[in-house]
């Protein structure tokens, strides 16, 4: 449905991304990873033909952006990084308006409006200025404007930006609903939002891409040991010491508290009977016991910071990515 | 409802929910009347004067006495005013962002200069027609020649046109609406100095040409009742290349 190929971007000297290629497919949700200023932006607004490359095409739904612009902005809901919003205008004004603008059929537009305003939750506010609305509000006409020609392919640039938790689980439900019937693109900061949504994902490091797998698959293809999480009640001080004599243990080392602790064994080694048996036999009281996986978080942290931590370093260090709290927050 | 009809709606929403919209047109109605009233009752104290010294009616030629007057006072004003329409077409789009959704949406930049440029023009042309209330009231109590005024009044959209073109253009140039009224004002003064620059060097071909890029003299032949191609030509083919060139620079945005 959107074919990338190795698109440049370049602003005189600087190279905002370089030979950037990727594919998403029909009814696909690819989810767009990287740190501020890693080219996410510059590459959505090359998609939507809001710019050209320097090289490189791009074709959306079979039309080229360069050669057919009109056809491609026709297919694309796109709602920027700061959603375009007339602050004079009505909701609904704007969203007829945006409409018309889209090409959308005017016998459809009522309805359209109708729908796309009962989806993204506007109706309380569909006769106020926009001016007057708050900003998770904004965010939702945003989001509706991008959705009011009912476009196969919608780049969403952050669409939970400035929402509150509820609305955030309301516009995901929406977005994981859009699936199957539209392709999306969408980038985000927050990495457990791809997780939660994304069929895929593709880490983007200054203006490369650096990875691009499912969610799971990249967690799992990076991971170099299995780690887990012991809790016991009361931590002898050798307690360390002593869980490093278990075979198949590489590394222990301190969780948020002195009584958990994190243990990394041998890739393909469950030895969480093994643990579960010795911390019996040593009777300090087992509370707890489970396998961590790696987050995308850490995933993200080990592919952006690649420079100074060889991806495929032999021996793993644990400091790099400071296990325990990247552990807690895949808990969480 | 075509992309260029729609937007050109959307523009005049904006401006009849805008105080700019209506600061300006009321400066302008009440200018534009004032400068009717102060032509008037000035001719009529000339006419009393002739009165007093001749003894007899001299018949008043209005034309002259009242309306050219009018028509020049009125293109100054608008130098000052018609700034104050365009400046927020594209700086605000641009300020607001929304010239992201311009962009990526089915409609060539071509079409969007001209919905905002076509938007302005006729809300220029709409203040314009309300002034037709002075010849209108005064044609009650008087008589004078149509033709010159008719003309004049062309002449007054003509260079409304090509200020608004201008103003376009500045407002292609920046976010700041400020910035942009105070370059179309820079734009405007600019071609109406050139008239000077054009008489300082005098008979030359240089001067000719230098002349002929000032509207002043395009001006005052329409406002003297002069209808001639090459006027005509003159502001149509100024306010397309100022257009034009707005359309390049909207599009060079799109590049850095």
């Amino acid at each position: 449905m959107i074919a990338v190929q190795h698109i440049t971007k370049r602003y005189g000297a600087h190279v905002a991304i370089e030979n950037v290629t990727f594919d998403v497919k029909k009814g696909e949700i690819l989810g767009f990873l990287g740190p501020n200023g890693a080219g996410k932006t510059t590459t959505m607004r090359i998609i939507t033909c809001f710019m050209p490359p320097s090289e490189g095409t791009v074709q959306v739904a079979g039309f080229d952006c360069f050669e057919h612009p009109q056809e491609v902005k026709q297919r694309i809901g796109y709602l920027p990084e700061s959603p375009p919003l007339y602050q004079e205008l009505t909701v609904m004004e704007f969203l007829r308006f945006v409409g018309q603008l889209k090409r959308l059929d005017p016998s459809r537009i009522p309805g359209r409006m109708a729908q796309v305003i009962e989806q993204v939750g506007l109706g309380p506010v569909q006769r106020r200025v926009i001016g007057h609305l708050s900003k998770g509000f904004r965010q939702r006409v945003g989001l509706a404007q991008a959705l009011i020609h009912d476009p196969p392919v919608l780049i969403l640039d952050e669409p939970t930006v400035g929402l509150d938790p509820k609305q955030i689980i309301e516009i995901r439900g929406l977005i994981r609903g859009l699936a199957g019937s539209h392709t999306l693109i969408l980038s985000t900061h927050i990495l457990s939002e791809a997780t939660a949504i994304c069929d895929r994902v593709v880490i983007i490091d200054r203006g490369r891409i650096v990875a691009e797998d499912t969610p799971a698959q990249l967690s799992s293809r990076l991971r170099r040991s299995e780690k887990m999480s012991l809790t016991v009640k009361h931590a002898p001080d050798d307690w360390h010491d002593r869980l490093s004599t278990i075979p198949g243990v590489m590394h222990v080392v301190q969780g948020t508290t002195p009584e958990t602790s994190i243990i990394e064994c041998e890739l393909g080694h469950d030895l969480r009977e093994d643990i579960a048996q010795f911390v019996v036999s040593q009777g300090v009281g087992l509370l707890e016991l489970k396998p961590l996986s790696l987050s995308l978080e850490e995933v993200f942290l080990r592919l952006t910071q690649q420079d100074e931590q060889p991806l495929h370093a032999e021996s793993p260090s644990p400091s790099s990515i400071t296990p325990s709290s990247v552990g807690n927050q895949t808990q969480a | 409802m075509t992309p260029v009809n729609t937007l050109l709606a959307k523009e005049l929403r904006c401006f009849m929910v805008s105080p700019v919209f209506y600061v300006v047109g009321a400066v302008f109605l009440f200018i534009s009347g004032f400068l009717a009233h102060l032509m008037v009752v000035n001719a009529g104290q000339q006419a009393i004067r002739f009165l007093q010294l001749q003894n007899i009616y001299a018949p008043l030629n209005l034309n002259e006495l009242v309306f050219r007057p009018i028509f020049h006072s009125l293109a100054v004003v608008l130098i000052f005013l018609l700034p104050m329409l365009t400046m927020r077409l594209f700086a605000e789009e641009r300020k607001l962002r929304t010239m992201e959704l311009l962009l990526t949406s089915p409609i060539g930049i071509n079409e969007i200069i001209s919905a905002k440029f076509m938007s302005v023009l006729l809300i220029y042309l709409g203040l314009l027609g309300l002034t037709g209330l002075t010849p209108f009231v005064l044609s009650f109590y008087s008589t004078f020649h149509w033709d010159p005024i008719l003309t004049g009044y062309l002449g007054l959209a003509l260079q409304g046109a090509f200020f608004l073109s201008c103003g376009v253009l500045a407002s292609t140039l920046t976010e700041n609406q400020i910035v942009a009224a105070f370059l179309s004002f820079g734009i405007i003064i600019v071609f109406w100095l050139l008239s000077g620059l054009g008489s300082v060097l005098g008979d030359t071909t240089l001067g000719h040409v230098i002349s002929y890029l000032s509207f002043t003299p395009h001006y005052d032949r329409l406002v003297r009742g002069l209808l001639e191609a090459k006027d005509v030509v003159y502001y149509l083919s100024g306010t397309v290349l100022m257009l034009f060139i707005a359309h390049r620079i909207v599009d060079s945005h799109r590049w850095q």
